[in-house]
């Protein structure tokens, strides 16, 4: 069993930066497209993190155009360069599946006073 | 026809690949073989390697195998198996020999064989994928088979009918599948996808037979 927690521990970053659920975040991934290579950005609503080391993903939500966008990113993925926080947000869930249902004012995450 | 190791299947996990894809992949520990007897066209009619795998104390081997082993100067083996190879492959190597996991490298494509895990007496949902009835809103027809043919004609039940029965624990071959990493350290291979049989189970790795190694092409 310890060499596939081995591997999976190879598979890990060294360190992906501190953030919480309720935290709005600029995730930073790198397409590639034919040749050439270029980063998007996509940002967003921390409404889940979920799996664990290797395994880790995290939930972005944002509402473009009235649409409500979600985007998986497994956090030791190559392909996510960054996730820069851009607002600390204050929650007691951990995860915020009820935004999904909220529209406008009340889709809103409290701001962490510090 | 190539030469055949057998390993351990270690279990699965995810990689990331090079490109950053997230892959399926089963870890196999490999056996080194250790050439215990070469058939010749003269004594046995056909040429192959007989290899042996794992050592055991020589106290667990009857004195027949006990002979067998001595006359080749080599341990006493937990398995046999037999590889049958091509010309040049069977002059390659000796008694005595021993062939690693070096035989496959990254980007190769293997076959995996290994006898899959039993699942007992099945119904026809889980053994061949029936879909079965609708389990509420007054259905009386659950997970059952069905009709299973016509009546006067042809009165019987044809051959080969998909009916409930045993499940598994049959041998299995996962064809050309890629290794997709090697490493010395305990003999490890990384291959994409999942392989037949248990935790722990002992596998057949020989190259593909459908596929050729990128290597190799």
């Amino acid at each position: 069993m310890d060499i596939i927690a081995k591997i999976e521990q190879e598979q890990c970053k060294a360190e992906i930066p501190d953030f919480n659920v309720g935290d709005t975040v600029r995730v930073h991934t790198k397409i590639i497209e034919g040749e050439r290579e270029r980063i998007q950005i996509f940002t967003g609503t921390v409404i889940a993190r979920s799996g664990k080391k290797a395994n880790e993903t995290v939930t972005v939500r944002r509402v473009v155009y009235g649409e409500g966008v979600e985007r998986v990113f497994p956090l030791h993925s190559p392909r996510v360069e960054t996730i820069e926080v851009v607002r600390r947000g204050k929650v007691r869930r951990a995860k915020l599946y009820y935004l999904k249902e909220k529209v406008g004012k009340r889709a809103r995450v409290k701001e962490m006073k510090q | 026809m190539s030469i055949v190791l057998l390993g351990k299947k270690i279990g699965m996990t995810r990689v990331f690949t090079d490109k950053g894809d997230r892959v399926p992949v089963t870890v196999i520990s490999v056996e080194s073989g250790t050439v215990v007897y070469k058939k010749t066209l003269e004594k046995d009619g056909y040429e192959s390697l007989q290899l042996g795998f794992a050592d055991i104390k020589e106290k667990k081997v009857t004195n027949p195998q006990k002979g067998h082993y001595e006359k080749a100067g080599v341990s006493s083996k937990k398995y046999l198996k037999e590889s049958r190879v091509s010309k040049d492959v069977f002059e390659q190597y000796n008694v005595g020999d021993v062939i690693t996991s070096d035989v496959f490298g990254k980007g190769d494509f293997v076959d995996v064989a290994a006898k899959s895990i039993g699942k007992g007496f099945a119904g026809g949902v889980k053994r061949w994928g029936y879909r079965g009835g609708r389990d509420t809103h007054g259905s009386m027809f659950h997970r059952a088979p069905g009709s299973i043919g016509a009546s006067a004609y042809p009165s019987r039940v044809l051959k080969g009918l998909k009916l409930p029965g045993r499940m598994g624990g049959k041998r299995i071959t996962a064809q050309s599948i890629e290794i997709i990493e090697r490493r010395d350290e305990g003999n490890i291979i990384i291959v994409k996808g999942s392989v037949p049989g248990p935790k722990g189970g002992i596998v057949e790795i020989r190259k593909a037979k459908k596929k050729l190694s990128a290597s190799a092409k």
